[in-house]
């Protein structure tokens, strides 16, 4: 609603035990969170946990007439079961250590290091998967997984055409580059490849006319 | 009936539904009385310091089944200090002594030690129940003590204790011999379990009707049990991150197909959206789920497994459902009989996806529904007028709306007429927790109307003791009444001193008490424990002196037959 959202400062003024002073100031924190938060929309229920308490004990830092943010939030409020409070603590955290290492993979990949996650997408079917190319250490390993992964999705009827190995006759797997080029699958050595894969995409083999060549002529003038 | 033998006597209080209408045979005569404590099979403490363990044993020597309970409910925002109280020990022991033919343990919000599992397990040669609710103080050593040595065990449900880990041993611990389980709930020990001693226990567990695994367990385990329970009625899964192999959740899938019994589904520790599609072949039986240990499922993947969810009665969800998931949930569970929607984050002035048009669409398709628990940040009167209209049939509601005192979010007037709504259409209402901007009025109301409640929450509410007087008086059902952060002083806490003792207990922390005001209640009412809390917490700024007196930072008050407790810390003084 349009006017809460802007009338913050007043609604926070009511109500808190103690006297007019320490509610006011309780009401100009709660308006600077607000403001915080705005610049910081949310995008989905998982993203909004990470960093939200930041923005304001950064802010009262910043200025010493404001109580500390965590006064803000009294003590067992809101009245949620401390075993809730830490089993969602421990989710949210790893739920954020996931989301800042998949940012970081495709710059990780040449080092050797740990994993390379991308995700990948089959033309038709319902979600996005996600493979560490660094299991496979071929082509073939990564199309046989590939296939694996996708058998589920086979539309009925259709099942042995649509996951015939990769660069079959009714699929092809493509994947984006570093560079955010749409390349063919195969055509570069393995090691290139994983190192500059971001992601994949199985399409259609109809869909996919006009890639091949780029592929080679990209690499042709970079080499 | 004075001619009857003892035996048909009896035989006639076996018919007796519950503890309340033993209790009032019992007063009946002496014969009454006897025949009554000597047959009493299963005892409910409600206040663990309500009357001495000694005295329950002796009194009922024959029980098979006892309950009790410990810390104020307001224990579980963590507003009672650690070493309070709720200590388990003189129960067990005084059940040791006096009542060896115990069968069954239930405790809620009690101090357990490993000690006191230990002398549980090799006390008791019948024991088959052990039921521990938001408990703390024992490891998985004492978890190891009950698997040792209860040789007839049935049940061993753990649900939201903090439990130390000591290591995967304790699984280990059931004897081969132990072929009895029923029901196992571990959902709360952190550590690992041993695959393989899982997997052995349940294939020899034929009777095991409800599995509640931890987050450790990987789904391969998962689906290695589920292939050898069918009769399986209740699951908590372990964890169900994407391990990228889809050979898995396909094991999975088929496993879950063969559990045609399966009716209540929890934990998705971790759950990854992508093992959801693998388990909507079981949603449609179900009539319990609790998806609110996931925070990474997002709206549609929700709303997408709920949707196949047509016999639900009992939904548990995280707000990242959202208003149009909520919606999905109306129009799919007509069934829907208790909806719970918990914070995906305690932010007070952040953003909840779930606002009050979610909670309308809700009381519009689930006519059903009963039992609400919900969090959000923002509610309005109008909305909550409609929902008492369409749910007229709610026994319990608990509305928090996560910003202390915030009004109306449409007309910034307090939420009095909202919840007078609630409380004048839902007769039955017997538990209600209350949030927003409230005035002394929203209390008038409910003394008025709230004729059946047993159990109010009241936090940063009201505007004067008029506001606490008004339910003191009129709730004539009141049993259990907390009250945080509101303006109620001491003409509120002596206005009705009689009405403490009809009720199990008083909590009021951060009003306007006083201890002058708390000493006179203590001396007009000597049946009562008037339990003063003040702890000095180095981190709370000392509160300006209001008008003189010294408030009293927590108070605790309830009635008792056992006198002050000799367990108590020094910050707490019974007066």
């Amino acid at each position: 609603m349009a006017g809460a959202d802007v009338d913050v400062g007043t609604e926070l003024r009511l109500g808190l035990p103690g006297g007019g002073a320490e509610a006011a100031k309780a009401a100009k924190r709660g308006y600077e969170d607000t403001i915080d938060l705005k610049l910081t929309l949310p995008t989905g229920g998982v993203q909004k946990d990470s960093g939200k308490p930041e923005p304001a004990a950064e802010k009262a830092a910043a200025d010493p007439e404001k109580p500390p943010a965590p006064k803000a939030q009294a003590v067992g409020w809101p009245p949620v079961r401390s075993y809730r409070r830490n089993a969602m603590t421990v989710q949210s955290v790893k739920i954020k250590k996931e989301e800042e290492a998949e940012k970081e993979q495709p710059a990780a990949t040449a080092g050797g290091n740990g994993s390379a996650f991308v995700k990948v997408s089959m033309d038709g079917a319902p979600y996005l998967r996600k493979v560490d190319l660094k299991m496979y250490n071929t082509y073939k390993d990564l199309s046989i997984a590939l296939q694996k992964m996708f058998s589920t999705f086979s539309a009925t009827g259709n099942e042995g055409k649509m996951v015939e190995a990769v660069n079959g006759s009714d699929v092809v797997t493509t994947y984006e580059d570093k560079d955010g080029d749409w390349m063919l699958v195969g055509d570069v050595p393995w090691e290139m490849f994983v190192a500059s894969c971001k992601r994949l995409r199985i399409m259609k083999s109809s869909e996919a006319i006009g890639l091949a060549p780029r592929a080679k002529d990209k690499y042709k003038n970079k080499s | 009936m004075t001619y009857f033998p003892e035996e048909v006597v009896e035989h006639i209080f076996s018919f007796l539904p519950g503890q309340h209408d033993r209790n009032t045979v019992s007063l009946v005569c002496k014969v009454w009385y006897e025949i009554e404590r000597l047959s009493r099979r299963t005892v409910f403490v409600g206040n663990c310091y309500a009357v001495r363990p000694e005295r329950v044993v002796l009194r009922f020597p024959n029980m098979r089944a006892l309950t009790v309970k410990g810390k104020p409910h307001f224990a579980d925002f963590n507003l009672v200090p650690p070493d309070w109280g709720g200590y388990a020990a003189p129960w067990i022991e005084a059940a040791a002594r006096g009542c060896v033919g115990l069968e069954e343990l239930r405790m809620k919000r009690m101090v357990v030690t490993d000690e006191s599992l230990e002398l549980l397990a090799k006390t008791f040669p019948r024991f088959r129940a052990l039921i521990l609710i938001s408990c703390e103080g024992f490891s998985t050593d004492g978890l190891a003590a009950i698997a040792s040595h209860c040789k007839l065990l049935r049940e061993l449900d753990l649900q939201e204790n903090e439990v130390e880990d000591r290591g995967p041993r304790w699984l280990s611990c059931f004897p081969d011999s132990c072929t009895s389980l029923v029901s196992l709930n571990f959902a709360c020990i952190k550590g690992e379990v041993n695959a393989g001693s899982l997997e052995r226990l349940v294939a020899r567990s034929p009777n095991l009707r409800s599995l509640r695994l931890n987050r450790s367990v990987p789904v391969d385990t998962l689906s290695k049990i589920l292939m050898r329970t069918p009769n399986l009625e209740d699951l908590g899964t372990g964890n169900l991150a994407d391990d990228f192999q889809t050979e898995s959740y396909i094991r999975l899938a088929l496993a879950f197909d063969k559990c045609k019994m399966l009716r209540s589904l929890s934990g998705f520790w971790d759950a990854s959206p992508f093992c959801l599609p693998f388990i909507y072949p079981v949603c449609a039986q179900l009539t319990g789920l609790n998806l609110s240990y996931a925070p990474t499922l997002d709206s549609s993947d929700l709303t997408k497994m709920i949707s196949h969810c047509v016999k639900l009665q009992r939904l548990w969800v995280l707000d990242c459902i959202a208003d149009k998931g909520l919606q999905v949930v109306a129009s799919s569970c007509k069934d829907l009989q208790e909806l719970r929607v918990f914070p995906s984050d305690f932010y007070i002035a952040g953003y909840s996806p779930v606002t009050e048009e979610g909670l309308v669409a809700i009381s519009l398709g689930c006519q059903k529904l009963s039992s609400l628990l919900y969090f959000c940040h923002q509610m309005t009167n109008a909305a909550l007028i409609t929902i008492a209209k369409n749910c007229p049939n709610f026994t319990r509601f608990r509305l928090c709306i996560l910003e202390p005192g915030k009004p109306d979010a449409m007309t910034n007037q307090p939420l009095d007429e909202g919840f007078g709504a609630i409380v004048r259409e839902c007769k039955g209402l017997r538990r209600l927790s209350i949030s927003g901007l409230l005035t002394d009025k929203v209390f008038m109301y409910i003394g008025t109307y709230a004729k059946e409640l047993e159990m109010l929450s009241i936090a940063f509410a009201g505007d004067s003791d008029a506001g606490m007087m008004h339910v003191m008086k009129g709730c004539k059902n009141l049993r259990k009444l907390e009250i945080r952060d509101s303006p109620f002083g001491d003409a509120a806490l002596l206005e009705n001193v009689a009405k403490y003792e009809t009720m199990r207990s008083l909590w009021m922390s951060s009003c306007n008490v006083t201890e002058k005001g708390c000493q006179v209640l203590a001396s007009k009412m000597p049946m009562l424990n008037v339990e003063v809390i003040n702890e000095l917490d180095e981190n709370n700024e000392m509160d300006e002196n209001h008008g003189g007196l010294p408030k009293v930072d927590k108070l605790y008050v309830y009635r008792t037959t056992a006198g002050g407790r000799d367990d108590a810390p020094n910050f707490v003084k019974i007066l």
